[in-house]
């Protein structure tokens, strides 16, 4: 590991005796979920709980004629059966725009169809039973009179003047437009010694959380307060969304997000059929369950990545690129979701498209149009795998074109390490990046000249390996830039508490949440190493809004950065409350006091003088015993929120080693490597399961993952069997290494790593398929990459 | 066909004595009536193997087995295995490696590991991925729980890791 510009002042409070800030210590907590013993929404019971299944609509595009639920109603165990009509009485409709997304339009959407059903899967009647399987009983019975609508399925075609508009009331299917152009493309394309141009296709894909969504909403008419458990990765988002729909105060709706089965951003939007769950709940005055099965969760959870994005990259005989181009076309279902809207992704990758690089000459179009498939919104690396596989695929076109190896060129091009603070062509800035740096330690890591020696070698035998390349940067912590100016109530700013309990031991309640990151954990050890207590000491409580500070929660790869920052400044408040106290109990100053494994010392030679259990016992017990006039306060709050850069950009570089077998089409992954810059490491095991995890979500995108829809708007593989994700077998083992370069905004100098794997590894792993197909003279730019793509490509099929 | 029907078994241990309807799973057998909710339904169709569970010693998927079939069987479940010690150093080795993280696969994970432990003592890391290809996990990528594994191999092997 390498540092670049630790400042060693302002890390004064993490560079203190036993800190646990770097150090690979296990999750608290986890043995809970190893024994069977956590507690998922879908484990919840409460009494006179009811069950929730959705009536859901078989067509993509249809007007509901009429229901008929008479002889549902009939049927064993049923408490109510409610459309959409009934269901507006307690809940009303929403827009998903944001105001700083100009031009954004999107229609009402209602938590359930009424009149009319904009994609397969959309929910038209609730059924509500005793149990769930009495509810499907019953399901099966309600009878719903539809008429088939055209359906508009090909993003290419949506703005066709020919093709039926799904709003009437939007005037036609654009939901945004985005144009960007900074410096002179033209001409530096008519300068360049090579233009090339391709178009690069992207399967929709989804998340997959292994636990499908899941809500029991407990409205409470006799309290007059709803509390919502629910696998959230936004509590407080939850809060404001539900209040405001239903009609209620925030202070009447209490949010609890106890474990979470997976959400990789699907579990940080509102879905229909959540507030429906809701406003259920508060009609019929009990709690009600909702939790999806897998054909509802792929039919209904967010997709992402459904573009065709057209780039074009002009470059030099020496290998200096002098522009890009791209114009991209997204369809993102009949609704831009809410409140984060459906446009956030490609406004993404207008942003980061050439953002490794220097060339200022960069001119962008996307285009988001509406569509009769499922929903589309944010989901893990939001916007950036596309933007890397344009960027990447682009960059090693032009190096093939002028034979150049693909290193080269980026050392080329890159942003030099020390040219920083800059900014992107898209305007993004940048406080300090290390692409350089990290480039060399992953040619070092891979030995590239070794590989490449390897792969030549083979290809006399006809093993066909490639090596592909890929660089990138990642968004994170970001600030108020993302929602809050668009008008969402959405945190950017998190908070925690902080305080000494009666023997001496640290609560610590945080607004970030936890689902498998590890939140808990880094929490932990920054108030341990920062307080001087053992983190077996610290006790940290999250994910319920009536027992957090408000804040953000965990998403955009902000919980470390930024929920571990509001902890290191709450925890700093606490020690010196508690050095004052120290100071007085002892006739001491608090300056010449520390305190040390749980104990308060004497600065000068270590010398235990307390224990903060004892400590702990005088304060709450015998204050009667302190000196007049001292009053201790041994809980301390603090909030942050990055100001100065509206997003901490981290960087980094992947690569990918694979056998493609060109017989088959089929391509087996050998290695993968990751280097990655996100700043001060709290946990380093922490932060590289975080880069696996998301590498291997990215993988199943260039390889697997893509939902099938056909002409009429049909999802046809709607199942865990037919929607490939990825199995241990077929994943390579993934080395990953690090460059350290602290953000100054904050104490802490930590950045995000939740999405840096995302974000690169379909780009690494095509680039790697092209490299191994070049003596047959095959490009793609198309994922995922199945063997039908490859042999296709090849020309045998 | 419908009537609720009388079963006997035992699990983790204990016997068990029930009237379920013939179309009830093992799956929600165990999590709605027995409360035993460390087995988890991620798909309900038989591929994902977070409801994996061991049946008179074998591993099975508990979606796809009806709690009528288990008259006179012996089940065992995370809790049962989790209580008895039997995996201790397998969980160990998990929490150690961080081999899960949201933790919902993990249950059936662990049953699947132990399951491969038991029949084949010192797997490769091929052999390791290829016995989990029927247990998916969206969050670690996989390597981790591979490495969890191999350790506890080593270690009951007798060698150090």
């Amino acid at each position: 590991m390498t540092s670049t510009s630790a400042n060693p002042e302002t890390l004064s409070a993490l560079d203190r005796p036993n800190s646990y800030i770097g150090k690979t210590v296990p999750r608290p907590n986890l043995d809970r979920l190893m024994q069977g013993r956590g507690l998922y929404v879908s484990d919840i019971e409460l009494p006179r709980m009811v069950h929730v299944v959705f009536v859901r609509s078989p067509h993509a595009h249809a007007k509901i004629i009429g229901i008929d639920a008479s002889a549902a109603k009939q049927m064993p165990g049923v408490i109510a059966i409610v459309s959409g009509g009934e269901l507006a009485a307690v809940i009303t409709p929403w827009v998903g725009v944001l105001s700083h997304l100009k031009g954004m339009k999107s229609a009402p959407q209602n938590a359930i169809a009424i009149d009319r059903v904009c994609w397969q899967g959309e929910a038209v009647a609730a059924v509500v039973a005793n149990s769930r399987a009495q509810g499907e009983d019953a399901a099966e019975l309600v009878s719903v009179d539809y008429q088939e609508l055209d359906a508009v399925t090909d993003m290419r075609t949506a703005l066709d003047p020919t093709t039926a508009v799904i709003h009437a009331s939007l005037g036609d299917n654009l939901a945004f437009e985005r144009n960007h152009d900074a410096g002179t493309v033209d001409q530096a394309l008519a300068e360049s010694d090579e233009v090339i141009e391709a178009e690069f296709i992207f399967g929709r894909h989804t998340g997959v959380t292994l636990e499908p969504r899941a809500v029991v909403a407990d409205w409470n008419a006799a309290e007059a307060r709803l509390t919502i458990y629910q696998g959230s990765q936004a509590p407080h988002m939850v809060q404001n969304i539900a209040a405001l729909h239903l009609g209620l105060k925030e202070s009447q709706v209490r949010v609890v997000c106890k474990d979470v089965g997976g959400s990789f951003g699907i579990k940080v939007h509102i879905y229909a059929d959540e507030m429906a769950a809701y406003a259920l709940s508060k009609l019929l005055r009990r709690p009600v369950k909702f939790v999806a099965d897998r054909v509802e969760s792929f039919n209904t959870d967010i997709h992402a990545r459904d573009h065709r994005c057209k780039g074009k990259i002009g470059v030099k005989r020496d290998g200096t690129i002098t522009a890009f181009e791209i114009d991209d076309l997204t369809g993102i279902g009949p609704y831009s979701m809410y409140p984060r809207t459906s446009a956030i992704e490609a406004n993404q990758v207008v942003n980061l498209v050439g953002g490794p690089y220097v060339t200022r000459n960069y001119r962008a179009r996307a285009r988001v149009v509406f569509q009769n498939k499922n929903v589309m919104c944010q989901y893990r690396a939001v916007g950036h795998p596309i933007a890397c596989s344009v960027t990447e695929g682009l960059v090693d076109l032009a190096a093939m074109k002028i034979g150049m190896d693909p290193i080269e060129i980026r050392r080329r091009n890159l942003i030099a390490d020390d040219a920083y603070p800059c900014a992107s062509p898209s305007g993004l800035r940048f406080e300090q990046l290390s692409h350089h740096a990290a480039l060399a330690k992953l040619v070092r890591m891979m030995d590239y000249d070794a590989l490449r020696a390897e792969q030549s070698a083979l290809r006399a035998r006809n093993i066909h390996r490639g090596i592909g390349i890929a660089s990138f940067i990642e968004v994170t912590n970001p600030s108020a830039a993302f929602y809050g100016v668009g008008g969402a109530k959405i945190s950017s700013q998190d908070g925690v508490a902080v305080r000494l309990d009666a023997q001496g031991s640290v609560i610590c309640q945080t607004s970030i949440t936890e689902q498998g990151q590890g939140s808990e954990s880094l929490t932990a050890q920054i108030v341990g190493s920062v307080l001087g207590v053992s983190m077996d000491r610290v006790r940290v409580i999250l994910g319920d809004t009536d027992n957090t500070p408000y804040g953000g929660g965990t998403w955009a790869s902000r919980g470390a950065g930024i929920g571990g920052e509001a902890a290191l400044q709450a925890t700093k408040v606490l020690r010196k409350n508690i050095l004052d106290v120290a100071a007085a109990i002892l006739q001491s100053t608090a300056g010449e006091l520390d305190i040390v494994n749980n104990v308060v010392v004497t600065v000068v030679d270590g010398a235990p003088r307390i224990e903060l259990s004892e400590l702990a016992r005088i304060v709450y017990f015998r204050p009667d015993t302190l000196p007049p006039g001292i009053q201790p306060e041994l809980m301390a709050t603090r909030h942050f929120v990055p100001r100065e850069y509206p997003f901490a950009f981290t960087n980094g570089v992947q690569a990918s080693w694979l056998d493609v077998d060109i017989d088959t089409g089929f391509v087996k992954l050998l290695k993968h490597w990751v280097v990655e810059d996100c700043g001060t490491i709290i946990n380093p095991q922490l932060v590289d399961e975080q880069i696996r995890g998301g590498v291997v979500q990215g993988l199943g995108a260039a390889l697997f993952e893509k939902c099938v829809y056909d002409e009429r708007g049909q999802l046809t593989n709607a199942n865990m069997a037919d929607y490939l994700v990825p199995m241990s077998g077929e994943m390579p083992d993934i080395d990953v290494g690090h460059v350290v370069s602290p953000t100054l905004e904050s104490e802490l100098g930590a950045k995000g790593a939740g999405e840096a794997g995302t974000a690169g590894a379909a780009a690494a792993v095509t680039n790697a398929v092209n490299d191994a197909l070049k003596p047959f003279g095959a490009i793609i730019t198309e994922i995922p990459l199945t063997p039908q793509i490859i042999l296709t490509a090849l020309g045998r099929i | 066909m419908t009537a609720a029907v009388a079963i006997s078994l035992s699990v983790n241990g204990e016997l068990v004595e029930a009237s379920v309807l013939p179309r009830l799973n093992l799956a929600d057998f165990l999590r709605e009536h027995l409360k035993l909710t460390g087995t988890h339904v991620g798909c309900e169709h038989g591929v994902c193997g977070a409801c994996t569970v061991r049946v008179n010693g074998d591993i099975i998927r508990s979606c796809l087995m009806l709690a009528v079939q288990m008259h006179n069987a012996k089940v065992e479940t995370i809790e049962g295995v989790s209580d008895s010690g039997e995996i201790a150093d397998l969980q160990s080795a998990f929490r150690e490696r961080n081999a899960l993280q949201c933790g919902f696969c993990t249950p059936g994970m662990l049953m699947a590991a132990q399951d491969l432990l038991q029949q084949s003592p010192t797997p490769d890391r091929e052999q390791i991925r290829e016995h989990l290809s029927g247990n998916y996990c969206r969050c670690t990528g996989y390597q981790a729980i591979v490495d969890a594994i191999e350790t506890t191999a080593r270690a009951r092997a007798g060698r150090s890791p």
